[in-house]
């Protein structure tokens, strides 16, 4: 086996590992700490794919990011383990079917023979993936590109348009006036004469 | 020379890797150890004092003291503690700070690994610091630590996103994401510094770096008049001591970095004031030269500001954080992107023609 050949198996088992780990442990935050090594190996199989710039994006995104969020909201969760297995024989089937159509609908996908193509040649050492993708977004998938932006930008100006409703009676405080605050409208200096013994 | 040259190259790649890596973390903790030094003597005498001077000439072995006796102390896991990940977390605390200096170029092509998305790799690993705090905090099972943790992740959160943006300016003026490439396009005069045309962004890169590295005046998740020391207050001994390597080796790094988006990293800022003749001296030519030395010392100066903030400024209050962060480095970013996009997109000379 090459390097390259051991590294890909090591780096899979730890994918299959941390996935399969992600929805049997018990504890939530080890769920999700399992799923954020199983985006680090994801994003090292891209890297072999010489695709370094998804790979990096990937963690910079999905584990620097939206994992940090993920666990700040699992870490305050207060998850009655009894509670959420009560009445886990009753929907057993409903859950089979699902997940049998799910696992048929991936392999349909997976199996089909959009991803039966040969590996792409190996690319030259000055090769940058960043330069090529980047290339690609701005020629040939501009206006799909363009689209998406404006439909994140949407979501933004919704997700910001949320917060603004006023509500009445917070104990807001207005930084600019908190700055302009001079001494004498705070503090009363009062003279007085030391007393005599 | 020649035999030395040629016995390097017999060498397998293995071990010129970790020969390389060796030659870059030895020195990194020794700068880390004095760091510490360094803060105590130099916050001293701000405050007139003199500070550590009694172990070794002037105090010059209180490093290596403090780290004999962090040693030898016990670790002490907390009743109830995950254990597991309890000891987990200061390993993800440190491997992200040394394991992003692979990408750092000292001078020219003086790298680890000089690869095509250094500043994003940099990005990616500096954002997983993160974890070794939240992973501390929760696992500890004590209500200061998570509060401090949950402080932690907000803030590095929001501070991120100004971070990338000005990243994003400093691409955008060097065209490539290779950071030998980006001090290169610097090359010129002081004037072609990116500290210039990118002022703004420059300020907004430092600023949110000390927030990311958890340092005053923005250090709420620590804030021991708050709540005692934030996320690592039930740390001990070696535990304790590999999260404060973590964080100055995090210091560093951002002074590096700073150095080299925004300094010219290893350029030497008399070039283009002096006459060729001047570089062709001696000796005198080769300090004057570009070099590592000035790097070292551009790195050395964002370094000393750390501490010297630390000195100066009462702690920010969690709002005000958050305030500062979203409502005006955000902006700031973002306004002087689309004014650089124009400069760009007409040449302005020097820096963008």
């Amino acid at each position: 086996m090459t390097v390259e050949e051991i590294l890909f198996y090591a780096m899979s088992t730890v994918l299959v590992a941390a996935a399969v780990a992600v929805i049997t442990v018990r504890n939530p935050v080890h769920a999700a700490l399992a799923l954020v090594l199983a985006f680090f190996a994801t994003a090292f199989h891209w890297v072999m794919l010489e695709a370094e710039f998804l790979g990096i994006l990937l963690v910079l995104v999905y584990v620097g990011a939206v994992m940090v969020l993920f666990l700040f909201v699992v870490m305050m969760l207060d998850i009655n383990i009894a509670r959420m297995r009560e009445g886990f024989a009753r929907f057993l089937p409903v859950g089979l079917v699902v997940a049998v159509g799910m696992m048929g609908l991936m392999a349909m996908v997976v199996g089909a023979g959009v991803f039966r193509i040969p590996g792409p040649e190996r690319a030259a050492a000055d090769h940058s993936n960043t330069a090529a993708l980047g290339h690609l977004l701005y020629t040939e998938y501009v206006y799909p590109f363009e689209i998406a932006a404006v439909i994140l930008l949407v979501a933004i100006i919704a997700a910001i348009a949320l917060t603004l409703r006023r509500r009445p009676g917070t104990l807001h405080l207005d930084p600019g006036r908190q700055a302009r605050v001079r001494r004498n409208e705070r503090v009363r200096m009062v003279k007085m004469h030391s007393e005599k013994q | 020379m020649q035999a030395i040259v040629q016995y390097w190259e017999g060498l397998p790649v293995i071990m010129q890797i970790s020969a390389k890596i060796t030659l870059l973390l030895t020195p990194l903790l020794l700068a880390v150890a004095y760091t510490t030094f360094a803060e105590r003597k130099i916050i001293g005498y701000i405050q007139i004092r003199i500070g550590p001077n009694r172990v070794g000439p002037r105090g010059f072995l209180q490093p290596i003291a403090d780290a004999l006796k962090l040693l030898t102390k016990e670790v002490i896991v907390p009743t109830n503690a995950n254990r597991y990940l309890f000891l987990t977390a200061p390993v993800l605390a440190i491997a992200p700070s040394l394991a992003a200096w692979a990408v750092v170029p000292f001078d020219d092509g003086m790298a680890i690994a000089d690869i095509n998305a250094g500043l994003l790799y940099i990005l990616a690993l500096t954002s997983l610091g993160v974890y070794g705090i939240i992973v501390a905090g929760w696992a500890s099972n004590s209500r200061y630590a998570l509060l401090g943790s949950l402080r932690s992740a907000a803030q590095i959160i929001s501070y991120e996103i100004a971070m990338g943006f000005a990243l994003v300016g400093v691409i955008m003026a060097a065209g490539s994401l290779n950071l030998g490439e980006i001090v290169e396009a610097q090359r010129g005069s002081v004037y072609h510094w990116f500290l210039l045309p990118l002022l703004p962004l420059f300020l907004v890169y430092f600023i949110s770096g000390v927030a990311e590295t958890n340092r005053a005046p923005f250090d709420v998740a620590e804030g021991e008049s708050e709540i005692v020391a934030g996320f690592h207050v039930e740390y001990s001994g070696m535990a304790f001591a590999v999260f404060f390597l973590a964080e100055y080796a995090n210091m560093i790094l951002i002074s590096a970095l700073t150095a080299l988006l925004f300094l010219g990293g290893w350029l030497s800022p008399l070039e283009g004031l002096l006459p060729q003749a001047a570089f062709a001296l001696p000796v005198i030519g080769w300090v004057l030269d570009g070099g590592i030395h000035w790097f070292l010392a551009k790195t050395a100066f964002f370094l000393f500001l750390f501490l010297w903030f630390r000195a100066t400024f009462p702690r920010y209050r969690y709002d005000q954080i958050m305030r500062l962060g979203w409502k005006v480095l955000i902006p700031v970013t973002i306004v002087w992107l689309f004014l650089e996009g124009v400069a760009v997109a007409f040449g302005l000379g020097p820096w963008f023609a």
